[in-house]
């Protein structure tokens, strides 16, 4: 059942990101670029998943545990330190170079797989290196 | 404004989807953060799951939806190998993506996100800026 759930959790992620089109980089791309053409959409798409997901978290609030698991394992760190603002300041550099975050480009292996090909290998590189030195230099 | 039907209906499912995750298990979703478990955890087959989940339910683009505007052509296999890199480091070093932070960690208003997602949208609107 957890893992029925599992794939289901994904297989509707993936139709929400189809259906609001944030599986097409050229979509993104035209929302990133405010001095340009702009293409509000993603305002939308954020906006939907924000209220719907604050309704979640409210929900989860009012409940002791998850349906499914004993407790809850939502991330409760509160620091901002150098490694979260360097981190995502380099990747919104990648997401602005080809409009894919991990999502959309793991759909465009079969979207748009020539291009999906090199950006998967490429993020799985990138994820390995950061894994590695974790593992190798650890803190 | 019918131009954003679609991007408000997909952005309800996906909060629906994360709302619905965390009530079951508890779980918050981060695809970058699912993908490093599916690649470095001993245990794979949740994280298996889901990803092939989401490529399928990806997938369903051109069978519902009439896109609006084309993908791409082929770009260069560098500037996708170069973007890949930087996703795949960045996400892991900051701890999240568009779903984890963007969308998850608003939701719960955590200051964390809500800085790395400020910060994640001004750098790839200066980068797109740039490119152009």
């Amino acid at each position: 059942m957890y893992a029925f759930v599992t794939f289901l959790a994904g297989l509707l992620f993936g139709l929400g990101l189809a259906i609001s089109e944030m599986t097409n980089p050229a979509v993104v791309i035209g929302f990133l670029d405010i001095f340009g053409d702009w293409n509000p959409s993603l305002i939308a798409v954020m906006g939907g998943a924000i209220s719907v997901g604050m309704l979640g978290y409210w929900i989860k609030n009012k409940r002791f545990s998850p349906i499914m698991s004993k407790e809850w394992h939502v991330p409760n760190l509160k620091h901002i330190d150098r490694k979260l603002l360097i981190g995502a300041g380099l990747f919104g550099i990648g997401w602005g170079l080809s409009g894919y975050c991990p999502g959309p480009g793991l759909t465009a292996l079969t979207n748009n797989p020539m291009e999906g090909i090199y950006f998967v290998g490429a993020l799985i590189i990138g994820s390995a290196i950061h894994h590695f030195q974790n593992v190798l230099f650890r803190k | 404004m019918e131009n954003l039907t679609y991007p408000i209906l997909g952005g309800l499912l996906i909060g629906l989807t994360t709302s619905f995750y965390l009530i079951t298990t508890g779980r918050v979703v981060g695809i970058s953060g699912i993908l490093a478990q599916l690649l470095f955890n001993k245990c794979r087959l949740l994280p298996l799951l889901f990803i092939a989940g989401l490529i399928l339910g990806g997938s369903a683009y051109g069978v519902l939806v009439q896109p609006s505007i084309p993908f791409p052509e082929m770009r260069s296999p560098l500037l996708l190998i170069i973007s890949g890199l930087l996703v795949g480091y960045g996400t892991r070093l900051g701890g999240g993506c568009t779903s984890g932070h963007g969308v998850c960690g608003i939701s719960r208003l955590s200051i964390r996100s809500i800085v790395a997602t400020m910060v994640f949208m001004a750098t790839a609107i200066i980068t797109v800026a740039a490119t152009k």
